[in-house]
């Protein structure tokens, strides 16, 4: 131990998968954010999380490929929300933690059922983290032209988006269809985030989407430069992640490594904290819509 | 069904039914079913580490859930605050990530702090659970009014010098305890399910909030038990009857709701 980058870093197969595909997810995850924190759907954007992955192990179960599952929940999961209601502001949350609490009541089912022919007793655990190295490189073409979709979606309904997340009542006065767009975006958030859940697990998913957008919103203004500002942090986090993670395996106390779970939100809560507790003198009393006020004002 | 171990079950499921039915009814009402999912799950890492360096993992437990809940309550005061609860989350499940690689053995014992070991309470358990529960409730109890003020209306709540922080503080604390017994028995998933589901469906029924936390304890009670004779029948886990039986209790709960306002419309 001691180098900063430790040798064979950059000659490593899976080090250049998990690069690659960290890149990709930290850079959609992070423009989707920017997104949901602003219309403060970062509980449906876990919990989508959640339940992709309870959608692997059932697809798991009826030995259909698990890309299937993933996504057949993510987007069921997303239309369910939808159903009962998660547009509107209020109830919102419940009706979020009522569809994950079914998820993942599924989720003990398919593990025990899942355990009970195949006896992994790790599958809970890998759900939950999931592992950025053990990537193989058949999953990354599917990936990123998921992570692609979900990206031009949200590019494409930019401008209504956010002028539906902001104002509801004057979007739909301009004429803007303000439900179906809602609900377009619930579908892309399960996309982006499934996918991304599958590959990182659930926890990192989760810091990548909130993270690096809501640490962008305290710190410009305007949501293109919230969406760029978003993913630089998002990519950097991830990159320096996996370094960090590398270099661990020279590290006490086991001598196998540290997660890229842990180094990549320690980095990503670190640079929120670091954000929101810069001084500044013209936010002495922050509103509590702060993400969405700054969001709102012109590029 | 009722002897032995089985008895340790139903006792400490009664408990941990009707904990859940009381705090799940203000988790509810006042939106916080983010935290409500966070706390519980992120605690995990808190036993986690206790493991590790030769506690109890209940210390582990109770140390983590209110660790969360206050960084919950303290990111919230300058964010909004489901940002706070999933930056809060990721940080205590990032942490568990560590002390878990760190361990050699844990992986097996993560997953039934996860999915919970309901019928292998033993009887040393029973008796936290209970007493636990009962500070819980009791705490709610004495809050009762000025926590159901600021969690209905909290303007005029704060009008009338009930400051909404404090009691969001007090309230995510006291979930946390109730929690951090609760899991290592019916899990986290379990927990999340059963304080969330029941309320959900209690709200739907009613607007009287004496009755809906009732009801609330009353559909989570029918939901542990009806769960825990299924599932000794089946064998299929717990988590799963009582996740489902949640959802169906909340759109049981809508569709009554909703077939009586048109009623009353016909009526009128």
């Amino acid at each position: 131990m001691g180098h900063i980058v430790e040798p064979g870093f950059f000659a490593s197969g899976p080090v250049h998968i998990a690069l690659a595909v960290g890149t990709v997810i930290a850079i959609t995850s992070a423009v989707v954010g920017v997104f949901t924190v602003t219309r403060g759907q970062s509980f449906a954007g876990h919990s989508l999380a959640d339940i992709a992955t309870t959608g692997g192990s059932g697809a798991f179960l009826v030995g259909v490929n698990q890309f299937w599952g993933y996504l057949a929940f993510g987007a069921g999961a997303a239309a369910f929300m939808e159903m009962i209601g998660v547009q509107r502001r209020q109830g919102r949350d419940v009706a979020t933690g009522v569809v994950l609490g079914a998820g993942l009541g599924l989720a003990a089912l398919f593990l025990y059922l899942g355990t009970e022919y195949s006896s992994t007793t790790g599958a809970s655990f890998t759900i939950l983290f999931g592992s950025i190295f053990v990537l193989t490189a058949s999953t990354v073409p599917a990936l990123i032209t998921s992570a692609l979709l979900a990206l031009a979606t949200v590019v494409v309904l930019a401008r209504v988006l956010l002028l539906s997340s902001l104002s509801p009542d004057i979007a739909a006065a301009r004429g803007v269809p303000v439900r179906a767009v809602g609900a377009l975006f619930l579908m892309a958030l399960a996309v982006s985030v499934a996918l991304s859940a599958v590959i990182i697990g659930a926890v990192l998913s989760t810091a990548l989407l909130v993270g690096p957008a809501a640490t962008a919103l305290r710190l410009v203004k305007g949501p293109v430069r919230a969406m760029v500002t978003a993913a630089g942090i998002g990519v950097l986090a991830v990159w320096l992640g996996i370094l960090l993670a590398y270099d661990s395996y020279y590290w006490p106390p086991a001598g196998r490594g540290w997660p890229v779970s842990f180094f990549v939100v320690t980095l990503v809560v670190v640079g929120y904290l670091a954000a929101d507790l810069r001084p500044q003198a013209r936010r002495v009393a922050l509103p509590q819509n702060a993400d969405t006020e700054q969001a709102c004002s012109p590029v | 069904m009722f002897t032995g171990l089985m008895l340790n079950t139903w006792i400490a499921a009664t408990a941990v039914a009707v904990i859940a039915g009381v705090t799940g009814f203000f988790a509810v009402l006042r939106g916080s079913t983010f935290a409500a999912h966070a706390i519980p799950n992120g605690a995990f890492a808190g036993a986690a580490g206790a493991t590790l360096l030769g506690f109890n993992p209940l210390a582990g437990l109770a140390v983590f859930s209110v660790a969360g809940a206050l960084g919950i309550a303290g990111l919230s005061r300058r964010a909004r605050s489901d940002v706070a609860t999933a930056l809060t989350f990721v940080m205590m499940l990032g942490i568990g990530a560590l002390f878990v690689s760190w361990s050699t053995e844990y992986a097996q014992e993560a997953y039934a702090l996860l999915f919970g070991e309901v019928f292998g309470v033993a009887q040393d358990e029973v008796l936290p659970i209970v007493v636990l529960g009962g500070v819980s409730i009791a705490a709610i109890v004495v809050m009762f009014r000025p926590l159901l003020l600021s969690s209905a209306l909290p303007e005029v709540a704060a009008a009338r010098g009930v400051s909404a922080r404090r009691m969001e503080l007090a309230f995510l604390i006291v979930m946390a305890l109730a929690t951090s017994m609760t899991v290592p028995v019916v899990g986290a998933l379990l927990m999340f399910s059963l304080m969330i589901g029941p309320a959900a469906a209690a709200r739907a029924l009613t607007a009287r909030p004496g009755l809906a936390m009732t009801l609330s304890v009353v559909i989570a009670l029918v939901t542990v038990w009806v769960g825990i004779v299924v599932s000794y029948q089946t064998n299929w886990p717990l988590g799963f009857f009582v996740g489902v039986a949640g959802a169906v209790f909340f759109l049981g709960g809508r569709a009554y709701a909703a077939a009586r306002r048109r009623l009353a419309v016909r009526v009128a």
